[in-house]
C-alpha cells in the first residue's frame, strides 16, 4: 500500500485522570474514504482534534506524507491541506454562503484598506457549490435561513474548496433527513474522486459500509481493528467497537505501518 | 408556464421576505411617519431648513459615538463608557490648548490637542477591549468600569470644575461655524458616518466585525484573530467618543464634565433603534443614522407642538422595547426560513 497522507502513531492525551487517547494510531491513504468509528468516549473526537491541530497530544507522532509535523493550531493543519468540517458546523449564521465559504480567507483589493472583492468571492463560491452539485435557492441569504442540509453543504463546500489532502467530517449526516443524507454522501464520493482523502466520523454503520473504502475502529483510546469495507459486516464493526472481537487488522492483510 | 409563474412568485416572496426582515426597513418607515406627522401638524414650523439643521447639529456628537457603538454592538458587545470617554477626550484636548495659548491658541496647538484627545479616547477604548477580549470580562462590566474610571480621571484633571477656556478659533469654526452654509458639526458627523459606514460594509475589517458577532467560535476556527479584532473595535469606539468630545468642547465652549452621564443610553438606544441586534452580527450604519435621528426628530416635533417634551422619554422607552421585540421576532422569522 502507498505511503499514508496523514498518520497518527501512538498518540496519547490525558484530561486529568482521563486517558482520552491511549496510544492511538490511525492512517489515511490517498484517494480513500476511511471511517473512524468507535463507541462514545472511544477517543474519536480527541483524535480528530489532534490531527486537525485543535489540541496538542501529550505524546506520540503525527506524520504528513511521511514527515513528522507539529500542529499547534488549526491554521497549521490547513497549511498542510487538512480541513475539518465540525459537527456544530462553525458557520457565521448572519453571513451569506459566499461570505462563509471565504471566512478568514477573504479575497480583497486595495492593499491596506482590504476592500472585499465581493463579485469575485461570489463567483468562486458559485463555482465551488456547482462543483459539488449543491443548489442554494438564494445564494445571498444568510445561512441561518437555510435548511440543515444546505448549511451542511456550505460547511462541506468550504472544506473541499481549500483541502488539498485530507478532510475530516465529524458526523456530517447526523442532523439530516434521508434525501439530504444521500446528497452529502454523494459529495463525499465526489471529493474522494478529486483525489482528496476523506475521514468520516460516524455512528451509522450501514452508511459507513456504503460509502467508505476502509474502516478503523477506536476503543478506549486506541485502535483495535481495521477493516476493508467490502469484507466487513455491521456485526464485525459493532463487535470491534464493543470489544467482543479483539483483533487488530481484522479482515485486512497485515500491512505493517507501525 | 406554471413553472415560470411559480418561480416568479417564489422570487417575489423572497424579495418581500428580505425587505420585511431587513434591518433598516422598519426604522426608516418610523422616521418617515414621524416627519410626515409633524409636517402635517405644523407645516409652517417643522419642515424648515433651519429646523432640520438644528436637529442634525444637536445629533452630531451622538451620531459620532453611535458610529463606534455600531461596531461594538455588531460584535455582540456594548460600550457603556462613551459619555465619560467623550468628556475625557475633551478635557485632555483642552488641557493641552490651555497650556499652549489658551483662548488664543493657534491651529497647530488645537491640532495637537485634538490628536491627544482622540488618542486618549482610543487608548481608553483599547484598554476596555483588552479587558473584554483577553481578560474575558463581560463587555457590560468592562465598560461600566471604564465609564466610572474615565469620569474619575476627568474630575481629577479638572479638579472638579469645568475648563471654560476653550480656543476661540475652535469654537468659532467647528463649534458654531459653517462651511459652504453647512455647519461643521453636520459635515464632520456625516463624514464620519459615511467613511465608517463604507468601512463596515465593504472591507475585511467590517466583515470580521459581523463574523465575530455572528459566531465568534466560527471566526476563531476560520483563523480570524478575534481578540485583536475586538480590541480594535473597542479602540474605534473610544476614538469616536474622543472625537465627539472635541465636537462637544467646541460646541459648548466648555468641557461639560457633568453633562454626559446618559449619553451611553442615548447612543445605545439609537443603534438598537437602527436595527442592530444586541446579540451581534446584524445591523448597518444606515440604520444607526436613522436611529440617531428618530429621538431627535421626536423631541423637536414635540417642542414645536408645545407638548410636554418629557413625553419624548416615554415614547423612546416604548419604541426601544418594541425595537428589541421586533429583533427577536425577525430572528425567529429568519430561523424558520
Amino acid at each position: 500500500m502507498a505511503e499514508p497522507l496523514l498518520e497518527a502513531r501512538d498518540l496519547t492525551k490525558h484530561y486529568g485522570q482521563v486517558r482520552a487517547l491511549d496510544g492511538a494510531s490511525f492512517a489515511v491513504f490517498p484517494g480513500e474514504v476511511v471511517a473512524l468509528i468507535g463507541d462514545n468516549g472511544a477517543g474519536k473526537s480527541t483524535l480528530v482534534k489532534a490531527l486537525s491541530g485543535a489540541i496538542r497530544p501529550d505524546g506520540g507522532k503525527i506524520l504528513i506524507s511521511g514527515r513528522a509535523v507539529h500542529l499547534s493550531s488549526p491554521l497549521d493543519a490547513r497549511e498542510h491541506g487538512v480541513e475539518t468540517v465540525y459537527q456544530d458546523l462553525a458557520l457565521a449564521p448572519d453571513l451569506d454562503a459566499a461570505a462563509n465559504l471565504h471566512l478568514g480567507r477573504e479575497i480583497c483589493v486595495v492593499p491596506f484598506l482590504r476592500v472585499l472583492n465581493r463579485a469575485r468571492m461570489r463567483r468562486v463560491a458559485a463555482a465551488a457549490f456547482a462543483d459539488l452539485g449543491i443548489e442554494l435557492p438564494d445564494p445571498g441569504a444568510p445561512v441561518a435561513s437555510l435548511s440543515g442540509g444546505q448549511r451542511q453543504s456550505v460547511a462541506v463546500a468550504r472544506a473541499v474548496a481549500y483541502a488539498s489532502s485530507v478532510i475530516f467530517m465529524d458526523e456530517p449526516t447526523a442532523a439530516l433527513g434521508v434525501l439530504q443524507r444521500g446528497k452529502v454522501l454523494d459529495t463525499v464520493r465526489r471529493v474522494r474522486d478529486r483525489g482528496v482523502a476523506v475521514v468520516l466520523i460516524s455512528h451509522n454503520m450501514p452508511e459507513v459500509l456504503a460509502v467508505c473504502d476502509r474502516i478503523e475502529v477506536l476503543r478506549l483510546g486506541r485502535r483495535v481493528a481495521r477493516f476493508t469495507a467490502a469484507q466487513a459486516s455491521v456485526e464485525d464493526l459493532v463487535g470491534a467497537m464493543t470489544g467482543a472481537i479483539a483483533a487488530e487488522d481484522g479482515g485486512q492483510e497485515a500491512g505493517d505501518d507501525r | 408556464m406554471t413553472a415560470d409563474r411559480s418561480m416568479a412568485l417564489g422570487l417575489a416572496r423572497r424579495i418581500r421576505h428580505r425587505v420585511a426582515v431587513a434591518n433598516e426597513t422598519w426604522t426608516m418607515l418610523a422616521l418617515i411617519i414621524l416627519v410626515i406627522f409633524f409636517t402635517v401638524r405644523e407645516p409652517g414650523k417643522f419642515p424648515t431648513l433651519d429646523n432640520f439643521s438644528l436637529i442634525a447639529q444637536n445629533s452630531a456628537t451622538y451620531l459620532v459615538m453611535a458610529v463606534g457603538q455600531t461596531f461594538v454592538i455588531l460584535t455582540a458587545g456594548i460600550d457603556l463608557a462613551v459619555g465619560s470617554v467623550l468628556v475625557l477626550g475633551g478635557v485632555v484636548a483642552d488641557l493641552y490648548c490651555i497650556h499652549h495659548g489658551g483662548a488664543n491658541a493657534g491651529w497647530s496647538a488645537i491640532g495637537i490637542g485634538a490628536v491627544l484627545g482622540m488618542a486618549s479616547g482610543a487608548g481608553w477604548g483599547a484598554m476596555q477591549g483588552f479587558l473584554v477580549a483577553k481578560a474575558k470580562i463581560p463587555p457590560l462590566i468592562a465598560t461600566l468600569a471604564g465609564f466610572g474610571a474615565a469620569s474619575g480621571v476627568s474630575y481629577l484633571i479638572t479638579g472638579g470644575a469645568d475648563f471654560r477656556t476653550v480656543p476661540t478659533r475652535l469654537v468659532n469654526t467647528i463649534g458654531l461655524g459653517s462651511i459652504g452654509g453647512v455647519p461643521w458639526l453636520i459635515v464632520i458627523s456625516f463624514a464620519v458616518a459615511l467613511v465608517f459606514g463604507l468601512l463596515l460594509a465593504y472591507t475585511r475589517f467590517g466583515r470580521y466585525t459581523y463574523a465575530i458577532g455572528s459566531n465568534a467560535e466560527a471566526a476563531r476556527r476560520a483563523g480570524i484573530a478575534v481578540d485583536r479584532h475586538l480590541i480594535k473595535v473597542y479602540a474605534l469606539s473610544g476614538w469616536m467618543a474622543g472625537l465627539a468630545g472635541l465636537l462637544a468642547l467646541a460646541n459648548f465652549d466648555s468641557t461639560t464634565i457633568a453633562g454626559h452621564t446618559t449619553d451611553n443610553l442615548t447612543v445605545i438606544t439609537a443603534v438598537v433603534l437602527g436595527g442592530a441586534s444586541l446579540f451581534g452580527g446584524r445591523g448597518s450604519m444606515l440604520g444607526t443614522v436613522i436611529g440617531v435621528f428618530i429621538p431627535e426628530v421626536l423631541l423637536t416635533g414635540l417642542v414645536i407642538l408645545t407638548i410636554n417634551q418629557y413625553w419624548q422619554d416615554v415614547a423612546i422607552g416604548v419604541v426601544l422595547a418594541a425595537a428589541v421585540y421586533l429583533d427577536q421576532f425577525r430572528r425567529r422569522l429568519r430561523e424558520r426560513g
